[in-house]
């Protein structure tokens, strides 16, 4: 047969298109692994695939852990992977079986993660051994599931706070970290110094959003800010909190100037490193995780410091001792072959007091179960401690699970960055576009 | 004898084969032969290219998240492109003021050094490997590096300008001077392009420059009737490789706007910083990367591909027949 016109040729194409098209919609979805089974087993044998996201000393922490596990279940090998970001879990995954239990870095991944099954529902397992799901806060259960399905559970907390140098603000003649927005930012401004041409020597509270852990995830329990709504679209435009918060951060680069701040933000060092602002005290007060402990007990030991809970907005002072929350989360995979293995796994990673305490004790975040936390075994620094209150705080709050992953949250940075550059001149309106570009997401995302 | 060779050894003995059937014979044992020859290459470009292709291209047309099966929506993803999405439009003109300003920059600072090495009568060796040396810096590290030396506090570039009374800017954490300052950054690793170019300038006839030299050429004219049609495909390829990987821009952008952020850390949440300051180095690339891997929006993100390969294909094709430089002489 001979197919010399254009006419044929466009015919070969297009069946050949086709044949591929068919192919690929067969081909492109995740293999399903095997079932849990009706009852616990009496013996776990085999081997399963572990994949996580840390390295280096941290890896070394989860490497001792494992090995107890190992010890504890001698029948069962445990094939670690570490160094695996969101990125390559996710591609890993939907290849098929090469990963048992996923070990991801971010909350964020966990509306997706369950909508789309890539981390299966263990709402069965949980069940079938009498998992005691009250053992961690309201806010950590909310950050592992999403519409009712339980497709992860909590390996330790990231939780934030306020650093203070207790030095700088000595000399400052204060005597207590504020506990209000407007406090912070009298203080802050009462601490900055400037160099003889005007410029920022070294600033009180640097307010520019995005610089190191500036962000309106850690920002939004401060005013009680809500993101979603709970269809799962947004809210930031009907919730009063973000006007107040961003109203009061404009008004703080305001009065420092948003060019000054710029100019002093753009010569600090890298978050982590040794050159950390805060760590050489070039900013007297920061936002940050419980794990710059850890860094300035490594980098910095000198510094003489103290933690509290970030201040709140003014017209809610009883919003005081909460802070954002979140954390790394794990899950089994849809394709792993060694499911009950690895549930054994995930079980003892997140519910064992032991493993929990030591993982903490090493990786220095937040444990997040009840018994962990009141383990005398726990090493809690009063620094860290703080932490640890906040994570217990009513007030304390996460971003919510959503099928846009992080999508929402950068969508309203966009915005926020561009108000307090002062490219915004209605803030309502915009936040209104926010919510729209939002909702328009979700729609191509999971609309009809 | 020829007949006799040309004869298959086989029933056919003894009667007369047509001519064209032997010619035929050959003509297929010759294109089997090509095809044996070209079958890695086929296969390569079968793999690498034509299914990735046609998988973007289906993709495009669905809600795919890596995970779930794809879920054909038609047009959907399309209609959100180019009416819905709010960054994809920044991202396109960032990449095009790449296109059209790192890319002539580039080539024209490359042959202008490739033009003075020529020239060079002593050391041109030395010369030649300090200007290309830069080319062979890991773009990663080159960036870093570049973003240290203009740091506006604590780089030495601004300190210098200060000396001279010169205020110097924010440069990589000013969204007006981000895009600038990774020109300047192209500029200094445009060793690659220079050495061809270089190549290409040593291989211009001398004799053409005498004669046009005797009959009143300037400078200025030998470069334009002597020089640019004698180099003419070795500055297609220039172009060529330039937009293409001006279109492609994603390393060099997003490594600048992490480092400069005070964030310069890999895997976790890198998606973040692209952009920083103020999306002025969100490129066209990133933004895909964005969709497809941040937020699992693979069908979307293919979209985005699709129409990149487009405009790309259309650019490339209109430079193509602009300059007709890769077609033989007189079938142009």
């Amino acid at each position: 047969m001979k197919l010399h016109s254009i006419p044929g040729r466009i015919a070969v194409i297009a069946a050949l298109s086709g044949a591929a098209a068919l192919t690929l919609a067969g081909c492109s979805t995740a293999s399903t692994g095997s079932e849990f089974e009706a009852s616990a087993p009496s013996t776990l044998s085999g081997t399963v695939s572990f994949w996580h996201f840390f390295s280096d000393r941290e890896a070394e922490v989860i490497q001792s852990v494992v090995d107890d596990f190992e010890a504890a279940n001698p029948g069962v090998t445990v094939e670690v992977h570490e160094g695996q970001d969101d990125e390559k879990l996710r591609k890993a995954i939907a290849t098929g079986d090469k990963v048992d239990l996923g070990l991801s870095y971010s909350t964020d991944v966990v509306g997706n993660f369950c909508s789309t099954g890539a981390f299966r529902d263990l709402g069965a397992v949980i069940k079938r051994d009498s998992v005691d799901l009250s053992q961690f806060s309201d806010t950590v259960r909310s950050y592992t599931e999403f519409n009712g399905v339980r497709c992860s559970m909590p390996v330790l907390a990231d939780v934030y706070g306020l650093y203070y140098n207790k030095d700088l603000l000595a000399a400052g003649g204060f005597t207590a970290p504020p506990k209000t927005l407007s406090e912070l930012q009298d203080m802050a401004m009462k601490l900055t110094t400037f160099n003889a041409d005007g410029s920022i020597k070294t600033l009180g509270f640097n307010p520019m959003m995005g610089w190191y852990e500036n962000s309106a995830a850690h920002l939004g329990p401060l005013g009680a800010a809500e993101w979603l709504n709970a269809d799962g679209t947004s809210a930031i435009s009907g919730s009063p909190g973000w006007t107040e918060l961003m109203e009061w951060q404009k008004g703080f680069i305001d009065e420092l100037g948003y060019d000054k701040v710029n100019a002093f933000t753009a010569g600090l060092g890298q978050e982590f490193s040794a050159d950390n602002a805060f760590q050489v005290g070039s900013v007297a007060m920061n936002l940050d995780g419980e794990y710059r402990t850890a860094f300035i007990a490594d980098q910095a030991p000198q510094l003489n410091y103290g933690t509290a809970p970030m201040p709140v907005i003014d017209s809610d002072a009883s919003l005081y001792g909460g802070g954002y929350v979140t954390g790394n989360i794990a899950g089994i995979s849809k394709g792993s072959q060694h499911p009950e293995l690895a549930w054994a796994l995930l079980k003892y990673l997140t519910t064992d007091t032991d493993a929990i305490v030591k993982l903490s004790n090493g990786l220095k975040n937040a444990p997040t179960t009840t018994d962990a936390l009141a383990s005398p075994a726990l090493e809690v620094s009063p620094q860290f401690k703080t932490f640890l209150d906040i994570m217990q705080n009513p007030n304390s709050a996460t971003t919510p699970p959503s099928p846009l992953g992080a999508g929402y949250q950068q969508t309203f940075e966009d915005f926020w960055h561009s108000y307090q550059s002062g490219a915004v001149s209605d803030l309502p309106a915009g936040l209104a576009d926010v919510d729209k570009q939002i909702n328009d997401q979700l729609n191509l995302v999971s609309g009809p | 004898m020829s007949r006799t060779l040309a004869q298959p050894a086989s029933s056919t003995v003894g009667r007369p084969v047509p001519a064209g059937r032997r010619t035929s014979a050959a003509h297929r044992r010759r294109t089997l032969t090509v095809f044996a020859l070209l079958s890695p290459a086929l296969l390569g470009l079968a793999i690498f290219f034509v299914y990735p292709l046609i998988a973007s291209v289906y993709y495009s047309f669905t809600r795919y998240d890596l995970v779930s099966p794809p879920d054909w929506i038609g047009l959907r993803n399309y209609e959100y492109l180019f009416t819905q999405d709010p960054k994809v439009w920044i991202a396109t003109l960032n990449t095009l003021w790449f296109v059209v300003f790192l890319v002539p920059i580039k080539i024209f600072f490359a042959l202008g050094i490739a033009g003075l090495l020529v020239r060079a009568k002593r050391a041109s060796g030395v010369w030649r490997t300090v200007f290309y040396l830069p080319a062979l810096v890991p773009p990663v590290a080159s960036v870093v590096a570049f973003v240290f030396l203009f740091n506006p506090a604590t780089g030495p570039v601004n300190q210098i300008l200060g000396v001279f009374g010169i205020q110097g800017p924010l440069w990589f954490n000013d969204p007006a001077w981000s895009k600038p300052s990774l020109v300047l950054l192209g500029i200094w690793v445009m060793g690659d392009i220079m050495i061809i170019f270089l190549a290409a300038l040593l291989d211009v006839p001398r004799e053409q420059y005498e004669a046009a030299s005797l009959d009143g050429a300037n400078g200025l004219q030998q470069l334009r009737y002597v020089t640019f049609p004698s180099i003419t495909p070795v500055l297609m390829f220039a172009v060529i490789t330039g937009v293409i990987a001006a279109l492609q821009y994603f390393t060099e952008a997003a490594v600048a706007s992490g480092v400069a952020n005070g964030k310069a850390v890999v895997g976790e949440g890198t998606g973040a910083n692209l952009g920083y300051p103020g999306n002025s180095l969100l490129t066209y690339t990133q933004w895909l990367y964005v969709r497809g891997f941040n937020t699992y929006q693979l069908g979307y993100a293919s979209a985005l591909a699709v129409l990149l390969f487009v405009v790309a294909s259309i650019f490339l094709i209109a430079l193509l027949r602009r300059f007709k430089a890769f077609t033989p002489e007189g079938t142009a």
